[in-house]
């Protein structure tokens, strides 16, 4: 018992260190100026203030930097969902040669580092006048997401019993139809899940569009967020914290929807088999 | 003749089989057509630019022309010979190898904490990983730069009531300092995977050998040892080979963090290097020369741990 109370209180400590970045956001967001530029830190203010929220929303491009990041991950999303999908369904309901260099090639492509292939995406984007347009980072985007949503929706779809999509082919219906009635339904969980992954990984992506996005109305939020950084030794901590809080949000909200579903699905089948 | 008559029938029934075999058969290849071709025209395609690149003077003005200069292996000798290269070179491996170790053992602790904790602690610490596992990096770099910041950070602040350090502490005074603060804020973020993946995988070791080892006399550190380690020897490979090659190429963070101003040759890692040589002095050749061997690196790293996996996975 005291030996579990001991195990307890190293495991509220943890927690505690863990948290508190999180913390120290929120609550510095919330923080009068005065207060966050003390020596002696104000744990939680007693005078909560919406006023850096709105600086941050009032800064420049904040709204041009929230449309193109929701543009650039919707239609990057969508795009690779579907590409993904089709995949996926020839991975886990047909054999065919090649199939396996496919899943190997799957599986390899997520080991190469970003920034491996920034230079010639770069220099093959700027061939085609993709350099400083949403097109050129939509692109990028997509095939950074396909490898893994093909794998997990490949996981989600065999995770469906066969026998209905046969009960439903021995009823009358043909493959397609059973595929539209039967298989589509139940595998939408994992494709929103996948699709939820994909959008929290490209809102997120910072190196790509920082280097392929010159123009600063063109700029997404990761991008535009760490321009508040700047150089200078006065930075508006209370702005930037709450302009963090407001980038976090979007992701924070659908991760923990998700993560349920989802957590395990990088290293699934590792112990299993 | 009869021969030739029934040569020709059992032909025509093969052809016929086959036709429609290829039909049938081409189903799967078109639907993993679209994919194969935005990954050849995305990754394909652009290594390939990468080796040719590599081989090539290409600057701001080949750029605009859309045309590189041959110059054979020039971009590799010049980044050899470069001091600064094989300074990056090794302090990116210390700098992976510091990071990688401190997630995996760490991660591994906390999962055994997670075992070992009442069920309300554990739903706690689970949902603050969770929440830190949630937060963009770009966030995070935020906010650990706003807590780490030498006129007012907290870290600073709470260093000083401990008597451990000064207010007014800067962490970007030496290569040493920052690089700790980089890698302080890689393992914060990437805990909460590690420590996850493993407390999963822990649940999965089985009970009975556990108390079977226990009740003929092992101590709880053979016991680990003995029969949880080999059972997460196949998971703890994954994570390891993960960590290595997002440890290896990481930019986020200590771009950011250690902020563009402050940033130095003698506190380069590999993808500033490459950046700083890419694209700060819009050298593209010679930024793909250092990609090229930053990927030889990478391969050479996780190569051990990738044949393991495959072994691994050929067992099971």
């Amino acid at each position: 018992m005291t030996r579990r109370a001991g195990w307890n209180a190293v495991g509220i400590a943890l927690f505690v260190v863990m948290v508190f970045p999180v913390f120290w956001m929120v609550s510095t967001a919330f923080k009068p100026d005065d207060q966050i530029n003390s020596l002696t830190p104000t744990w939680v203010s007693g005078s909560p203030t919406l006023g850096h929220f709105s600086d941050a929303i009032h800064k420049a491009f904040f709204w041009d930097v929230v449309k193109n990041s929701l543009i650039i991950v919707l239609v990057a999303v969508g795009i690779a969902m579907v590409l993904a999908f089709l995949a996926a369904v020839a991975l886990a309901k047909y054999r065919f040669t090649g199939r396996k260099v496919f899943i190997v090639l799957m599986i390899g492509i997520q080991m190469i580092p970003g920034t491996g292939l920034i230079i010639p995406l770069y220099v093959v984007l700027a061939r085609y006048h993709q350099v400083d347009t949403l097109t050129g980072v939509i692109l990028v985007y997509i095939s950074a997401v396909l490898p893994f949503s093909v794998w997990t929706l490949r996981g989600f779809i065999l995770g469906i019993p066969k026998d209905l999509e046969e009960a439903a082919m021995v009823d009358g219906s043909t493959r397609l139809g059973a595929f539209v009635r039967i298989l589509l339904p139940l595998v939408a969980p994992g494709l929103v899940a996948t699709s939820v992954f994909a959008f929290i990984t490209s809102w997120n992506e910072y190196i790509y569009a920082r280097i392929l996005l010159n123009d600063q109305a063109k700029q997404t939020v990761t991008v535009w967020l760490s321009y508040f950084q700047g150089t200078s030794r006065n930075v508006d901590w209370g702005a930037l914290m709450a302009a963090s809080t407001l980038t976090a949000i979007p992701v924070v909200v659908f991760f923990l929807l998700l993560q349920r579903r989802i957590a395990f699905g990088l290293t699934a089948g590792a112990v299993k088999g | 003749m009869t021969v030739a008559a029934e040569t020709t029938s059992k032909w025509s029934r093969r052809r016929r089989l086959t036709w429609a075999r290829v039909g049938r058969g081409s189903v799967p290849y078109l639907l993993i057509a679209p994919v194969v071709g935005v990954l050849g025209a995305l990754l394909a395609y652009p290594l390939y630019r990468l080796v040719v690149l590599s081989l090539q003077q290409y600057t701001l003005f080949e750029l605009i022309q859309h045309k590189g200069k041959w110059i054979g292996l020039d971009n590799f000798r010049s980044i050899l010979q470069d001091q600064v290269f094989w300074h990056t070179v090794l302090r990116t491996v210390i700098f992976t190898v510091a990071n990688v170790g401190l997630t995996i053992v760490g991660g591994m602790l906390i999962a055994l904490l997670l075992v070992r904790v009442s069920g309300w602690v554990r739903v706690l610490v689970m949902a603050g990983l969770v929440l830190v596992w949630a937060m963009p990096q770009v966030v995070a770099v935020q906010v650990w730069y706003w807590m780490t910041n030498y006129q007012n950070g907290v870290v600073n602040w709470v260093l000083a009531e401990l008597h451990l350090g000064d207010l007014q502490h800067d962490w970007n005074a030496t290569t040493f300092s920052s690089l700790s603060l980089v890698t302080l804020l890689i393992v914060w973020g990437a805990l909460p995977f590690v420590a996850i993946t493993l407390y999963a995988a822990l649940s999965q070791v089985p009970g009975e050998l556990v108390e079977a080892a226990e009740i003929d006399g092992a101590k709880p550190s053979r016991v680990f040892r003995d029969v949880t380690l080999p059972i997460l020897t196949p998971i703890l490979l994954i994570l390891t080979s993960l960590s290595i090659l997002w440890d290896f190429g990481v930019f986020v963070q200590p771009y950011l963090l250690i902020n563009p101003s402050h940033i130095h040759p003698g506190n380069y890692l590999m993808s500033i290097y490459l950046f700083q040589e890419g694209f700060q002095k819009a050298d593209y050749g010679k930024g793909a020369a250092i990609s090229l061997l930053m990927l030889v690196i990478v391969a050479a790293m996780s190569f051990f741990y990738v044949r393991k996996m495959v072994k691994v996975g050929e067992v099971e």
